[in-house]
């Protein structure tokens, strides 16, 4: 097995596991908020062995690096305790997890069964700084467009909402 | 491959740039002694012997080893231990982009100095900073102190919102050079800049002074304002004074590392020294022209030399004389980093965040759109 392969179900396997980590540490939020950092930082890593560097460096920077940080503080501002959680629903929702849980681990397993493939090769010139920002500004140049407007709407929303508790 | 790749990767990175933390913090006392108008640190001794104070790392390591590994009582125990190493790994890895030489061609042996010649290299120094918040956040959080959280508080929220100035006041730097890996932005900069350039390509005029008054092609002299913004910027994100609010000694005692004792304390103050080379070398690369000796491009001393001595005796020359510029600078930007530390008083936290917000965010902004009309305009009349 190549290194890359190796690399690839290492980060897939720590992407996973925490994954299932943040989602089992349901009343210990910055212990799931943490869980993500990590699977998030996997992800990237799985986006290098790819090339795709630039969707690497945005994921860290914009998931990893800005967003669970929001999440964190949010968090530990709160400073939920494992009380503040409702208990109902508990039971229904465990067996469903565990239903789909064994379903899931079937069907990995038999994808499994005959042994782990190698990573196909990626076309050169794929996922760089360079490709994306020409397919960007390019062919889907008024998406692009469309979405900064959409995120000024957002930002002057907040703005207005803000603004309006400071005045009264 | 990758064992040997990796070993010379950590030696690089472990042994030499976290080597020169502990020389930084001599570098620092001496400079605050300047500053200060003292004698300054020169009291640790082996057998009478001071060497103008350079024990006195050893003596601060030697107390930190010797000192209580202490976790509060409350403390969720694992983060507590795990928070400074978070905190100083993106500090050692991000030098990993940084050149300290060129590229040289031996025969058919080409050989680049920088760990990774990755060619998203400023992306991936991006990445690794927004990894930084981490340690100091779970640090604060992890510590059960009210103290602790704020300064966690404060650090979250002065990162990120620097973080977002500290890339946009690079990308007219990125327009110029057209590249984002650096290796190449300091090979953009070995040669020179007409000063009076502009004359001669929109109104045609020519004079030979305008040939003649040249100067080095750095990324100062092409965006001095992103020099200074990103300059700010990225020593806000490194949390040293005048930034200092995740600390806040005088408001909330140490801030996110007020429940560290020992070692672990140490590294938070080593990544935070480790960082200062690292913003010295992400300075030169980026400004001040990497490893390039002003007025004296490659070219020209494997042609003068090389006459004399051959091109490989030549090019082994520009090795040498292109890592000792790059010492150089590096040196000159950790001393003025230093200089700022021990010359501001420090913001108030609403001053740090207008300071981004409100005042290097539209500046950035303009300097991207000035930075392309000139750049556009350049290329009508070429």
């Amino acid at each position: 097995m190549s290194f890359a392969a190796i690399l690839f179900y290492l980060f897939g396997a720590l992407a996973v596991l925490f994954a299932l980590s943040m989602l089992l540490n349901v009343h210990n939020t910055v212990a799931g908020a943490l869980s993500l950092v990590v699977t998030m930082v996997s992800l990237a890593a799985i986006y290098v062995l790819l090339e795709a560097h630039f969707v690497a460096a945005i994921q860290i920077m914009v998931y990893a690096g800005a967003i669970v940080v929001l999440f964190l503080f949010v968090v530990m501002l709160l400073n939920l305790r494992d009380d503040d959680f409702a208990p109902g629903r508990q039971r229904l929702v465990r067996v469903a997890g565990a239903l789909v849980g064994v379903f899931a681990l079937a069907q990995f397993l038999r994808w499994l069964a005959p042994g782990l493939p190698e990573l196909p090769a990626v076309p050169a010139g794929f996922g760089g700084h360079r490709a994306v920002g020409i397919a960007l500004y390019t062919d889907y140049v008024l998406l692009v467009e469309l979405i900064a407007l959409l995120l000024l709407a957002a930002i002057v929303g907040a703005l207005v909402l803000a603004k309006r508790k400071l005045d009264s | 491959m990758p064992v040997a790749e990796i070993l010379k990767t950590l030696f690089i990175l472990l042994v030499v740039v976290g080597g020169l933390a502990p020389l930084i913090t001599w570098i620092e006392r001496k400079q605050s002694a300047v500053m200060q108008d003292r004698i300054g640190a020169n009291r640790a001794d082996i057998g009478g012997l001071t060497l103008i104070g350079l024990f006195h790392p050893l003596a601060d390591v030697l107390k930190l080893l010797g000192k209580e590994d202490f976790v509060p009582a409350g403390a969720n125990r694992v983060l507590h231990l795990l928070a400074p190493l978070i905190a100083a790994i993106p500090a050692v890895i991000a030098f990993a982009v940084i050149p300290y030489g060129g590229v040289y061609r031996f025969g058919d042996h080409t050989l680049s100095l920088v760990v990774s010649d990755a060619d998203w290299g400023m992306l991936y120094i991006f990445a690794i900073a927004s990894l930084a918040t981490y340690g100091t956040v779970i640090a604060g959080w992890s510590s059960n102190n009210g103290w602790s959280l704020l300064g966690s508080m404060r650090a979250s929220a002065q990162m990120i919102s620097y973080e977002v100035t500290m890339g946009l006041s690079l990308v007219g730097i990125f327009m110029v050079f057209q590249t984002l890996k650096l290796q190449d932005m300091a090979l953009a900069q070995d040669t020179t800049l007409r000063v009076f350039g502009f004359l001669d390509i929109f109104f045609g005029l020519s004079h030979p002074a305008i040939d003649w008054i040249r100067l080095p092609a750095w990324g100062v002299f092409y965006q001095p304002l992103a020099f200074l913004l990103f300059l700010t910027c990225i020593m806000a994100e490194n949390k040293r004074p005048p930034f200092d609010l995740p600390e806040g000694e005088s408001e909330i005692i140490a801030g996110y590392h007020l429940e560290y004792s020992g070692m672990r304390f140490g590294l938070f103050f080593m990544s935070e020294f480790i960082q200062v080379v690292v913003i010295a070398g992400l300075m030169t690369a980026l400004f001040l022209g990497g490893w390039s000796i002003p007025y004296l491009s490659t070219q020209t001393i494997v042609a003068g030399v090389g006459r004399f001595m051959g091109t490989g005796f030549a090019t082994g020359l520009c090795v040498l004389l292109h890592f000792a510029a790059f010492m150089l600078k590096l040196g000159a930007m950790i001393w003025f980093q230093m200089a700022l530390r021990w010359t501001l008083p420090r913001f108030r936290y609403d001053q740090v965040m207008d300071l981004c917000w409100k005042v290097i965010l539209p500046l950035s902004i303009a300097n991207v759109l000035v930075t392309g009309l000139v750049m556009l305009l350049v290329q009508e009349a070429a």
